[in-house]
């Protein structure tokens, strides 16, 4: 077995995300190399060649691949696959993008957002909104696979020593090109990898309320997460937002206030160890996944909390 | 231009799926059915282009049992030109239904092909991508804008990171997230008009297609289940359980 595992980065760091993959990889077996493609990201390179585990790591360093434009990606990792058994990458807005494009161009099925390995060919993923786990097995030659990064604990990032080759290969598709980018800047921890994450949801009525939840982020060391409702509604940008079709997340603790529990958010955040809930209206369906409830009005709650913390 | 938007039967998104008590798969037997909700902003988004006057024509498509007509039918009602079924009665994975939108795209030429970022059942999230890497052609996933210019058209993405903007040759590909539009309901008088309204049929044999699965389901079961919770009286209770029971706060 041979595993090639895309590295998840933005050109100059390495990102968690790929350390939850190289885990699941590790649980199929046999040898891992780590693709960094990207441009001016050396760096990156040297982190992945660190991971305990890894064999080698594969450096594409090219304006083509600066912005991990899906054509260019996918094309590149498909002259690469020859070989591989097992084609993986995190199940990010990003490893959703360019994976199928791979799994098509190698006409495979692909496997998305694996949360358990049983076997090198045998998969969990979850399905409707995670309200069924279903077991899958690939017939197919090359596994392509996306992870969800909350089904597998992240590996060790350092003691290891692998060799760091580059590659010439340069996959210009020339149809797409970047124009911009808005990345939201945040000094608290990413949502996908926090260890607290406190969401809001339209019970906070406004975008500026959504400042009651700081002083406790703080506090808690948390990032901030949020419904669909409070991003539709414009309190808050959609990086922001926790569920089915937004992040998932299992942090130690989920604190969720203002928000009802609809099916799509659960599905975002019902595997996190212990779930907080505060809302004022006691039927509320996110009290059935709650560890404790709390029936109050979070504009009396909230600061309550903020100072007994 | 054209405009091309594969859409989906699926669970109504308010249904609550169990898996079956064998584990042979979800249960479904009686559940509401309705188009994917991502799949009716694609429709939402290709009749817009429509009434801005950069397309001619939208059509529907869907890959499925005879029963997807319904869905099409909706399509047809919200704005859609015409419908074709490709009819098979297997379920079928992304990489099937892409192959099969292939033929029909090789068909039909459309210059922009608007699908939904994922089907809510499968949650596979592969289907746009799949198709454009089959068509060489470009992709703008989990769109939240689209806007078209002289021969391009111009996509911003919804990332985890927050938005990028990307620019597209056409023909290309399109994958709608939430927040690109708000859909429309389809109003009485339309949906009389769409019973008039073209659907033509095309079995998925006739196309030569071999969509059998890759895929073996071997079991679907319920996820493991919470503990029962508490509920607590105050603030001062909630510190205290969090600190000193669940202790994952100091
Ligand atoms: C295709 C699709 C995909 C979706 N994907 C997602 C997703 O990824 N993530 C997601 O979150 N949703 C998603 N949704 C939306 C989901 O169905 C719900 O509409 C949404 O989660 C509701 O958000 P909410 O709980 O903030 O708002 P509401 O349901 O309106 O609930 C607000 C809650 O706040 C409480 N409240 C109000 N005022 C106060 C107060 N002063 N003090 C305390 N409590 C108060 C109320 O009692 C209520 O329970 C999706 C829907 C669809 C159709
Ligand atoms: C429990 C379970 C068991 C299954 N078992 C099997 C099995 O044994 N064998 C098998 O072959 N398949 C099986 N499937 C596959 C299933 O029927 C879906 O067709 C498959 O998962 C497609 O994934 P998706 O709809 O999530 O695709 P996505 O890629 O998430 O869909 C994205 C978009 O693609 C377009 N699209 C998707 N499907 C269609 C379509 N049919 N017609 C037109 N446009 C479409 C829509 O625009 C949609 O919004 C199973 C699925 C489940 C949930």
């Amino acid at each position: 077995m041979s595993i090639l595992v895309i590295a998840e980065h933005d050109n100059s760091e390495l990102k968690g995300a790929t350390l939850n993959t190289v885990a699941a990889a590790k649980e199929i077996g046999g040898d891992i190399d780590i693709l960094v493609a990207g441009m001016d990201c050396e760096s990156v390179a040297d982190s992945a060649s660190q991971i305990p585990g890894v064999n080698n790591v594969l450096l594409a360093n090219k304006e083509t691949y600066k912005n991990s434009l899906a054509e260019n990606l996918g094309n590149l990792i498909v002259e690469l696959s020859e070989g591989y058994s097992h084609i993986m990458a995190p199940a990010t807005t990003n490893g959703k993008n360019f994976m199928p494009r791979v799994a098509a161009k190698l006409d495979v099925s692909q496997i998305s957002d694996i949360s358990a390995v049983i076997s090198d060919d045998t998969f969990e993923r979850p399905i409707y909104a995670g309200n069924c786990i279903a077991t899958v097995q690939s017939t197919d030659s090359i596994k392509a696979i996306t992870v969800r990064t909350t089904g597998f604990d992240a590996c060790e990032s350092t003691g290891g020593s692998a060799s760091v080759n580059s590659i010439e290969n340069d996959t210009n598709a020339g149809v797409s090109s970047f124009v911009k980018e808005e990345i939201a800047e945040s000094d608290r921890p990413e949502l996908t990898a926090a260890e607290v994450v406190i969401s809001g949801g339209r019970g906070m009525q406004n975008g500026d309320n959504f400042s009651l939840l700081n002083g406790i982020a703080d506090k808690l060391g948390a990032a901030i997460g949020a419904s669909r409702a409070a991003v539709d509604s414009g309190f808050v940008p959609n990086d922001m937002q926790v569920g089915q079709t937004g992040k998932i997340v299992a942090p130690d603790l989920y604190i969720a206030v203002g928000i009802s529990g609809a099916i799509q958010h659960l599905a975002g955040m019902k595997d996190s160890k212990v779930i907080v809930a505060i809302n004022k209206d006691e039927e509320a369906p996110i009290f059935s996944v709650a560890d404790y409830g709390l029936v109050a009005d979070l504009f009396e709650a909230l600061p309550e909390l903020e100072a007994k913390l | 231009m054209k405009v091309l938007v594969p859409v989906k039967r699926v669970v109504d998104y308010n249904v609550k799926v169990r898996a079956k008590s064998d584990e042979s798969g979800p249960d479904l037997s009686n559940a509401k059915m309705a188009i994917n909700p991502f799949c009716e902003i694609a429709i939402e988004e290709a009749v817009r282009i429509k009434e801005a006057g950069n397309a001619e024509e939208v059509i529907a498509v869907s890959v499925g049992d005879a029963s997807s007509q319904e869905q099409l039918r909706t399509c047809l009602a919200l704005g859609a030109d015409r419908a074709i079924l490709v009819e098979t009665d297997e379920s079928v994975e992304p990489l099937g239904v892409a192959k099969a939108l292939k033929e029909v795209v090789s068909k039909e030429s459309p210059d922009l092909i608007i699908l939904g970022k994922q089907a809510i059942d499968g949650d596979a999230n592969q289907t746009g991508q799949m198709l454009a890497a089959m068509l060489d052609l470009p992709q703008g996933t989990f769109a939240s804008e689209v806007e078209i210019q002289d021969g391009v058209v111009q996509v911003t993405r919804e990332i985890d990171g927050g938005l990028q903007t990307l620019s597209l040759t056409m023909p290309a590909i399109i994958t709608t997230d939430l927040r690109l539009n708000e859909p429309r309901y389809a109003s009485l008088p339309n949906i009389m008009k769409a019973k008039k309204k073209p659907l033509e049929t095309l079995s998925s044999s006739d196309l030569g297609l071999d969509l059998s699965p890759r895929q073996n389901t071997l079991k679907v079961t319920p996820p493991p289940e919470r503990a029962a919770g508490i509920m607590v009286e105050d603030i001062e209770q909630l510190v205290d359980k969090l600190k000193n029971e669940a202790k994952v706060i100091t």
